[in-house]
């Protein structure tokens, strides 16, 4: 296993973890851009954009390029969160060039008018699909509660008005400003032959221009509240709430990890043995998400409409018993055995190291090893995790619920 | 090149199969035991989602509490699962923890204390599941279309029905996992890195004294209806179509399941590229085979708003009808290409191969390699594909749909 880095002359960045005993590896491109570097009037543009870069080139149609990532047998998406869009392919190892081929030039994408119409209908059914769905857009409504006037609030995929008045020019301005090489990095994990791939991205995207595409990491003043929204034609009453915790680069992030699995974990943690064991709720559990500037605890919860005032207060009852008392030696070693299997297994697969690598290297620059990972794991203490909770206390959130009811009482 | 498959049948007929992965870091193993759905009485739809459940509520020397404790310190990546014929216990974990995590789902096997003071809460928990269905209209919509279009009892709902939930009583829930926790019948397959003579020696010590029971028929029948629509306030209608096919140890099946390939997999297979790409119908469209032990189907999806859904009920089912003409080489060339890398990449997988290893067995009675299967993959041309076709055209669709209005079945189809 051998980490590789190279930055050509536009300021794009190439990183490699090279494991020559993999059967197959995964490429990507990392771009720093999401919801929070859109303007009001764009919101959506970020996720919209995602999807029209499969959209064709100068060189290629749509067709062309969904035919030539399926004739090299590729599994290949891409995303968008709040603040990165993921483009990738997971590939066989004799593939790395027509695969970098391919993914570098959509990154240059002809964003043309007639493709934006269609894809448009595409993205607007995404946002109905979404809003029958569970927590039928309560996530977004926490999230612009708890970040009010700051670009952490706004939502990925924006609404049916604003994408829907979206014009494409707005767009392409959009990605000429944000798609910046110095913006973007190339990640590759698993058989991946570096040299070459420098090579083959030096002839593809050294000529990327370079612009300014800073972004405004300033950390959210905090917000708090309770909001009950009804829904008709809902079975179950859904919670969504969020608290402050560690950002992406704050030291104290593997604690608050470890936190949140020994309270919110889907098995074998507090809100488990208390709430789903029980079958009291249907789902229960606690995560922690990290941003540049911001982290947030994030509960969601989901029951029979008139159990969930209850429910609300068994949570938040958890949550201030373990600000009171702290976890036990026990319960953050069963976490830590926990989590350091997950590291391992989801490592064995390219495109899961590929994912950690990126995330890693556009938060923060850094190359971590599993076992960098693992030993930041092991050296958590029992009074880390209580600075945490401290600093972070679980009980002062943001909450939404919607479901049937009309008013759900808030817990005290 | 992947390593040869191990196996071991026991006396009792649980059949042992393991696959060295010896790159790996982690072990997996997928157990199956004859407890799905399909044995219910009828009426009690969710006794096997009860009984494995409350199975896993203390069993051994371990209460409820201790058993998840015991998991999680253990790092086992878990999963419990019903389905038409099997409840299933799976699990990934780190290579030297896969011995005492065999130890403890041994326990579940043999020795569950289906305690009574665990039974309202694992009820509870069940009738939780059934609940959340309800507010999940693409789930909804493909379960009807199982319960249509396959016989009963395969069709069945494994999360089992609200009503059967409420009635079933402990002594049902004993009786069942007695019966039908039994060793004919039951898989146990792991793959990754692991001592196949220890895990011999801990599946043996599982098996000791555990006796074989006496095979039951399975009555078939069918609820011949092949349309329904169910009405649900969303922006969105969702629509389910189903046709028969072949099943998976059918010489046949690899030209239907390439068929199926041809007309989702990829974003440039046929539906993909006809309902979404082209007239930006819909976010989510996809056909699947599945397949029973007996008989096949192919089930698609498609979730669109409400005004453009007869626009695509009419464009999905007219790709199918397509589909009898033919498929085209490129077409070909795509699917072998995907169907490979998705091979090589399923030996990165401990949990892949262990599953992959239980269904086989299930459905063949034997195991195909990584390497078998290429070859049979690799034998696929048009002509045999397009030969599958003309003899199983897609027809006589089950078509159900869920939304605020019902559609129009498409002319000319039966």
């Amino acid at each position: 296993m051998e980490f590789r880095e190279h930055t050509l002359p536009n300021g794009l960045e190439v990183v490699a973890e090279c494991d020559p005993r993999a059967h197959s590896m995964a490429l990507g491109f990392f771009v720093k851009t999401g919801a929070r570097d859109e303007s009001t009037d764009v919101a959506g543009v970020s996720h919209f954009l995602e999807h029209m870069m499969f959209k064709g080139t100068a060189r290629r149609s749509a067709d062309d390029v969904n035919r030539e990532f399926d004739e090299m047998g590729a599994h290949y998406n891409a995303f968008t969160s709040e603040e990165k869009t993921v483009y990738y392919a997971a590939i066989l190892p004799e593939f790395q060039a027509d695969a970098l081929e391919l993914l570098a030039d959509i990154m240059r994408p002809a964003l043309r008018e007639e493709d934006f119409v269609t894809e448009k209908q595409v993205i607007l059914e995404e946002i109905q699909m979404y809003q029958d769905q569970p927590p039928f857009g309560a996530d977004d409504l926490c999230k612009a509660t708890h970040f009010t006037g700051h670009p952490l609030g706004q939502s990925v995929l924006g609404t049916l008005e604003s994408v829907g008045q979206l014009p494409v020019d707005k767009m392409r301005a959009y990605f000429e400003k944000r798609y910046s090489p110095e913006n973007i990095a190339l990640v590759a994990a698993g058989k991946v032959d570096f040299d070459a791939l420098v090579t083959l991205a030096t002839k593809q995207c050294g000529d990327w221009k370079k612009q300014d595409a800073a972004r405004n990491v300033i950390e959210a003043p905090p917000h708090h509240g309770f909001q009950c929204v009804k829904k008709d034609g809902v079975t179950q009453q859904y919670v969504i709430q969020l608290a402050n915790g560690p950002s992406a680069t704050a030291a104290d992030r593997f604690a608050a990890k470890l936190l949140a699995t020994i309270v919110g974990d889907d098995s074998g943690s507090r809100l488990f043995w208390n709430l789903v064991d029980p079958g009291l709720t249907e789902h229960t559990s606690l995560g922690h998400y990290d941003y540049q500037g911001n982290g947030m605890f994030f509960t969601y919860l989901s029951c029979a409409p008139e159990d969930a005032a209850e429910n609300m207060q068994r949570v938040l009852d958890i949550y201030r018993d373990v600000e009171a008392k702290g976890v036990t030696a026990e319960e953050l070693e069963q976490a830590k055995n926990k989590i350091n299997s997950r590291v391992v297994l989801s490592s064995e697969r390219p495109r899961g190291r590929l994912f950690n690598l990126g995330s890693n290297w556009t938060h923060r620059r850094e190359y971590r090893s599993v076992k960098d990972d693992l030993d930041a794991v092991d050296a958590v203490t029992v009074e880390q995790i209580a600075a945490v909770l401290k600093k972070y206390p679980l009980s002062v959130s943001t909450t939404v619920t919607i479901g049937p009811s009309a008013e759900v009482a808030a817990p005290k | 090149m992947a390593e040869p498959i191990l196996s071991q049948k026991f006396d009792n007929g649980l059949i042992l199969l393991g696959e060295p992965i010896p790159t790996a870091e982690s072990a997996a193993f997928t157990i199956r035991v004859p407890a799905g759905s399909a044995f219910e009485p009828t009426g009690r739809g969710g006794l096997s989602a009860l009984s494995t459940e409350l199975a896993q509520r203390g069993s051994g020397a371990r209460n409820s509490r201790q058993f998840v404790t015991d998991l999680d310190n253990l790092g086992v990546e878990r999963d419990a699962t019903v389905s038409d014929a099997h409840a299933s216990f799976s699990g990934a974990t780190l290579a030297r923890n896969l011995l005492p995590a065999l130890a403890i789902y041994g326990d579940v096997l043999r020795k569950a204390r289906l305690p009574e003071d665990q039974f309202e809460a694992a009820r509870a928990v069940c009738l939780q599941e059934v609940s959340s269905i309800e507010d999940d209209p693409a789930q909804k919509v493909m379960l009807e279309l199982r319960r249509l279009h396959l016989p009963d009892p395969w069709g069945r709902n494994s999360q089992g029905e609200k009503a059967a939930l409420e009635s079933i009583t402990l002594d049902e829930v004993r009786g069942y996992v007695e019966s039908r926790f039994r060793p004919n019948g039951a898989i146990i397959g792991v793959a990754g890195r692991f001592d196949w003579q220890a895990v011999v020696d801990q599946v043996s010590r599982i098996c000791d004294g555990w006796k074989t029971q006496a095979d039951d028929a399975i009555k078939i029948s069918s609820s011949g209806k092949r349309r329904e629509h169910l009405t649900h306030e969303s922006n969105q209608t969702q629509i389910g179509i189903a046709y028969n096919s072949v099943p998976y140890k059918d010489p046949d099946y690899f030209q239907a399941w390439g068929a199926v390939g041809v007309l989702s997999g990829g974003m440039s297979s046929r539906l993909f590229t006809e309902v979404r790409e082209k007239r930006g119908l819909c976010y989510t469209v996809y056909a699947t085979h599945q397949s029973l032990r007996d008989s096949g189907s192919v089930l698609c999806y498609a979730g669109t708003s409400a005004e453009r859904a007869q626009e695509t009920l009419d464009v999905t089912v007219g790709e199918l009808l397509r589909l009898a003409k033919g498929i085209e080489p490129n077409e070909l060339k795509r699917l072998k290409a995907r169907i490979k890398s998705a091979l090589v990449m399923q030996q990165e997988s401990t949990s892949a191969r262990s599953a992959a290893l239980a269904r086989d067995w299930y459905y063949l009675g034997r195991v195909r390699t990584l390497e078998e299967t290429g070859k049979l993959v690799d034998a696929l041309t048009c002509d045999t594909i397009n030969n599958y076709l003309a003899a199983h055209p897609p027809a006589n669709f089950t078509i159900v749909t869920l939304g605020s209005e019902p559609l129009e079945a498409p002319v000319g189809i039966s």
